[in-house]
């Protein structure tokens, strides 16, 4: 290495910018790629939220003045935001603990041996690489006035219907969405459950521990550290929901009972060209998500 | 004990298929529809013997383009197949085989786009593509923001650490570019990295449905994704009974993606899936 070194020309020997410089001629187009649309983006849109950014003309200067705070008073007492960060609450209310529950029970009954148990993967797996377009299309007529559901449901069917019914369009969308992800999170858990040590479940059933038991003091805490992943991970795809709201419950309805704030993002951003309080939006929805992920990791690390 | 047991297996048996018949029930219910002049909203008609038709194909159609649909989401896939196959390799093979400056900085990139969410960049996004640069409705307007997809570098970052380093060396002393070890040598030995990252590349975008919507306005621009959705909210209700075609059309859209992953099942991992169709 080193002798070979000495065989270089001169300009070689230097160095400067490392053993193989190419390299950064190869990532060139990824770091110019993430540059423009990642890193100036992000800091684009910090400045819009702190400025009356609107939208002008090609080639028309306009004065933009910084506006501190205003943008951010703005959403932040506008009702129909309020309103959309309630429901991504009542989404994650019913979406987190029947995704967490219903995935782990799964993932374990995979994992105790199953007849066909690829096929049973794939049929989990399906929903979740599947277009959500084609999927809300489906779940649309499904759950529509006239739909399969009501006409199984016979008089038990809700009225208004469920997209339709201002108490039940968010949770039909916590529940189309839980049957979307759940592949996922069962593949993670089964991932995770390969790593909990066998011995331990013999120890407990030495100790005369029945599954159930088993199942409560040794699977749930030896996956925790992938339930707080499956938390993260479901906290933000509430945070990111606009197919749904946009299709599924018709743009947030009945009466925005269903909108998102990413469907507030679009509305005011594009719609109504005020690219400042969406970018305002935005920030704020990043800031509590990053919050809440930080909460759920530290509530996982303190026990 | 091994009667208990035997029913336990059975158990086991029974909340996995129920629970596989809940996941699997609206594929077939949209495939049936799609192909039944009256699709059914009562459950004793689930299994239609007769009133097979392909006329939902041929009524979607006639609102939207299918066929210019599936072309503009096939551009919109290649696009972003040939951007990351192309720059992810070469920027996958720098960061883990070669030692240069800035190495560390690319790091920090591909971990800051996994951090930064979309929903933030929409808007300074569409603002600098749709109006700073004029590519609204464009193919390039559609794939850029995808152009690179960071997870594809993950893989192919992973892969190629896993190679022993002493083959690139013995390459280089006999006065190989890096180019040619990366293209002779370091490739053919990471073909199934290449596999899973063209799959998990290609149901980001065909999936993708806010970023073409909003980057498109003119119909014949548009990947089906964004046509569907339009269909199924505003052009289906001046139909008399769209169901079938809406059905048509999500099986239309559904079905390569759904081929894909039987197919190539086993490529397909939790974790690479996960990040890469988050968009």
């Amino acid at each position: 290495m080193h002798d070979s070194n000495l065989q270089r020309p001169w300009y070689k020997r230097i160095r400067l910018f490392g053993d193989q410089p190419v390299g950064l001629i190869f990532s060139a187009p990824y770091i110019v790629f993430v540059l423009a649309i990642f890193a100036y983006p992000f800091i684009f849109a910090i400045y819009m939220a702190f400025h009356d950014y609107f939208f002008t003309a090609p080639g028309v200067q306009a004065n933009k003045p910084f506006v501190g705070f205003k943008n951010f008073q703005t959403v932040l007492t506008d009702p129909d935001v309020l309103q959309s960060f309630r429901n991504i609450l009542v989404f994650l209310i019913i979406n987190v603990p029947l995704t967490v529950v219903l995935a782990l029970v799964l993932a374990t009954v995979l994992n105790k041996g199953i007849k066909w148990a690829a096929a049973f993967r794939i049929a989990f797996y399906l929903p979740y690489i599947t277009a959500s377009v084609s999927l809300v299309g489906v779940w649309m007529i499904l759950f529509s006035q006239d739909g399969l559901i009501n006409a199984f449901l016979g008089r038990f069917a809700p009225n208004p219907s469920w997209l339709v019914n201002e108490h039940l369009a968010m949770p039909s969308i916590a529940l189309y969405v839980t049957w979307k992800q759940l592949g996922f999170y069962i593949l993670l858990y089964l991932a995770a459950l390969q790593n909990v040590p066998q011995e331990l479940h013999e120890a407990a059933e030495v100790d005369g521990a029945n599954s159930f038991q088993r199942f409560i003091h040794v699977t749930v805490p030896g996956v925790r550290s992938t339930t707080t992943l499956v938390l993260i991970l479901a906290i933000i795809t509430g945070a990111n929901l606009f197919t749904e709201p946009y299709l599924l419950t018709n743009g947030g309805g009945p009466d925005g009972a269903s909108t998102s704030p990413v469907l507030l993002i679009y509305q005011f951003g594009i719609q109504q060209q005020n690219p400042d309080l969406a970018s305002a939006i935005g920030m704020v929805l990043v800031i509590l998500v990053g919050l809440l992920s930080l909460f759920v990791n530290r509530l996982n690390k303190e026990r | 004990m091994h009667h208990t047991s035997k029913i336990r297996v059975a158990l086991r048996h029974v909340v996995v298929i129920l629970a596989a018949l809940i996941f699997v029930f609206p594929f077939y219910f949209m495939i049936i529809g799609a192909f039944q002049q009256n699709p059914t909203n009562t459950p004793d008609r689930l299994f239609p013997m007769s009133g097979w038709t392909l006329n939902n194909f041929i009524a979607i159609n006639s609102r939207i383009s299918l066929l210019g649909s599936l072309f503009n989401s096939l551009v919109f896939v290649v696009g972003v197949l040939l951007g990351t196959v192309t720059f992810g390799l070469l920027t996958g093979y720098a960061v883990s085989c070669l030692k240069f400056r800035g190495k560390g900085f690319v790091w920090i990139l591909m971990m800051l786009v996994q951090m930064i969410p979309f929903q933030l960049l929409m808007i300074p996004l569409y603002v600098q593509i749709a109006r700073n640069y004029g590519l609204g409705d464009t193919y390039i307007g559609i794939i850029l923001p995808f152009a690179i997809n960071t997870t594809a570098v993950f893989i192919f970052a992973q892969f190629f650490k896993a190679l022993p380093p002493s083959i690139f060396e013995a390459a280089r002393i006999d006065g190989a570019g890096e180019l040619r070890i990366l293209w002779s040598i370091a490739i053919p030995m990471v073909r199934p990295a290449l596999v899973t990252a063209v799959l998990v590349t290609f149901i980001g975008p065909w999936n993708e449905f806010l970023w073409p919507f909003l980057i498109t306005k003119n119909t014949s621009m548009q990947p089906l994704a964004v046509s569907l959705a339009n269909f199924i909210s505003s052009v289906s209700q001046s139909m008399a009974n769209p169901n079938g075609a809406i059905l048509a059309g999500a099986t239309v859209l559904a079905f390569p993606v759904v081929v894909i992953f039987c197919v190539f099942q086993k490529y397909f991992t939790a974790s690479d899936i996960g990040s890469a169709t988050k968009g």
